[in-house]
C-alpha cells in the first residue's frame, strides 16, 4: 500500500466492520445524552477523491460545522466530524432548548455542547479500532471550525495530499425523535498506522 | 455573453475577456490570479501544497504544488501570446482554519508562492492571505480585478 488508492477489497471489508461497530456505539452513546431512541443507518463507507468531497457535502460554499480530533499514541492521525445545519439543530434544541436560527448564533454553550458530542462519537468509533486492534489511540481535544465546508476539508486534503487524493468517509444517518439527521466523518490515519491497523485485523 | 470557468483544487484554468475564473472555498489553498493587462488574459491556479519534492505517492500531478503549478500556468498563458514582463500576480487563500498552532499549511502556501513568484521575476501587486476564514475566488478577465467572498469576514475586491 502506498497510497489510499491501493486499498484492496478485502481491507476495505475490514475498515466497513469498523464502521458497523462504531455506528453502533455511536447511536447507544447518543441515545443516552439525547435521552430518546436513537437509531443509526449501516454506515456507507467512501474512499473518494478530495476534489469530489465537497460536492458530496453539499458544495464548496455550504457553511458546516467542522470539528477536528487528532488521533496519538499507537496510530497517528485525525478524525474530522462534517455537521451541517439540520444536524446542529435538532442536536442543541434537544441538547440545550437552544434554538438555532443561524450558525452565528450558537451560544458558547452550544459550541462546548458540540464539541462534547463529538467526543462521544469518535470515541465511539476509536474505542471500537483500539479494541479490535489492541492500539493505544489518545484523542485530542476537539478543535472547532464554523465556516465554507470546501475549505475546512482543506486541512486534511493537504496532509494526506502527499499520500494521494483519496480520503476515507464514513457517512452515518442518526433517527431520532422521528427525524433523519445526517452526519459525516473523515477518518484519516497516516500509512504507516494504517498499515499497522491492518497488520493487527490479519488482513495485510 | 462572459462564461465563468471553474478552478478546482489542484487545477488551474486561463480565460480570456470577457470570461471570468472562479475557484471555491480556499482554506488553506492558495489561488494564484495572473494577469496580462494587454492581452486581456487571465490565469488562476488552485495550489494544495508548497513542495513537489515532499511527495511520496510516485507520481507527481503538477498542479498540486507551487513550485511546479505557477510556471505551468505562466507557460500556458505565453503560448497564447502574454508576454512574461507583463503578467502580473494577485493572490489570495493561505488560512489556518483550525487555528493549529506553529506554522500552518497556510502559511508554508503563502511563502512557497512569494518564493516562486519570484523566481519567475512575477510582480504581487495584490494580496489578501492568511486568517482563519474560508474565501471564494472570482478574478476578471476583463479589467484583472479579483473579488473575494467569505462567510464570516465580507467580501473585498483587490
Amino acid at each position: 500500500m502506498n497510497g489510499y488508492a491501493n486499498i484492496g477489497e478485502v481491507q476495505k471489508d475490514v475498515i466497513r466492520e469498523l464502521g458497523n461497530i462504531g455506528a453502533g456505539n455511536a447511536a447507544t452513546a447518543l441515545a443516552s445524552l439525547l435521552n430518546d431512541k436513537v437509531e443509526i443507518s449501516v454506515p456507507n463507507l467512501k474512499f473518494i477523491d478530495i476534489s469530489e468531497i465537497s460536492d458530496i457535502l453539499g458544495g464548496p460554499e455550504k457553511e458546516v460545522v467542522g470539528i477536528l480530533v487528532r488521533m496519538t499514541d499507537d496510530v497517528d492521525g485525525m478524525l474530522i466530524y462534517i455537521m451541517d445545519y439540520h444536524f446542529v439543530k435538532h442536536l442543541l434544541g434537544s441538547l440545550l432548548n437552544e434554538d438555532v436560527q443561524a450558525f452565528s448564533g450558537i451560544s458558547e454553550i452550544g459550541l462546548s455542547a458540540l464539541k462534547e458530542v463529538s467526543n462521544i462519537l469518535s470515541g465511539s468509533y476509536v474505542n471500537a479500532l483500539s479494541r479490535l486492534t489492541s492500539l493505544d489511540i489518545r484523542l485530542s481535544l476537539p478543535e472547532i471550525a464554523i465556516d465554507m465546508v470546501g475549505a475546512i476539508l482543506n486541512f486534511p486534503a493537504a496532509v494526506v495530499g502527499e499520500l494521494g487524493d483519496k480520503l476515507l468517509l464514513i457517512e452515518e444517518n442518526f433517527i431520532a425523535s422521528g427525524n433523519s439527521i445526517q452526519s459525516h466523518l473523515l477518518l484519516i490515519p497516516n500509512m504507516q498506522s494504517l498499515h499497522e491497523i491492518m497488520k493487527r485485523l490479519g488482513v495485510e | 455573453m462572459a462564461e465563468c470557468l471553474v478552478v478546482g483544487i489542484s487545477d488551474q484554468k486561463v480565460a480570456r475577456k470577457p470570461d471570468k475564473l472562479v475557484s471555491y472555498a480556499l482554506g488553506s489553498c492558495v489561488g494564484i490570479c495572473l494577469y496580462d493587462k494587454v492581452l486581456q488574459v487571465a490565469g488562476l491556479a488552485h495550489i494544495l501544497l508548497p513542495d513537489s519534492k515532499n511527495n511520496v505517492s510516485g507520481s507527481i500531478n503538477v498542479y498540486k504544488y507551487a513550485d511546479t503549478a505557477i510556471e505551468r500556468l505562466v507557460q500556458h498563458m505565453e503560448a497564447l501570446g502574454c508576454q512574461r514582463s507583463r503578467i502580473v500576480a494577485k493572490i489570495s487563500g493561505g488560512a489556518n482554519m483550525f487555528n493549529t498552532p506553529g506554522i500552518s499549511v497556510g502559511d508554508k502556501n503563502v511563502e512557497a508562492v512569494r518564493r516562486e513568484l519570484a523566481r519567475l521575476r512575477i510582480k504581487i501587486v495584490a494580496e489578501d492571505v492568511g486568517g482563519n476564514y474560508g474565501r471564494t475566488l472570482m478574478f476578471d478577465s476583463e479589467n484583472g480585478m479579483l473579488e473575494v467572498r467569505s462567510l464570516s469576514h465580507g467580501n473585498k475586491i483587490i
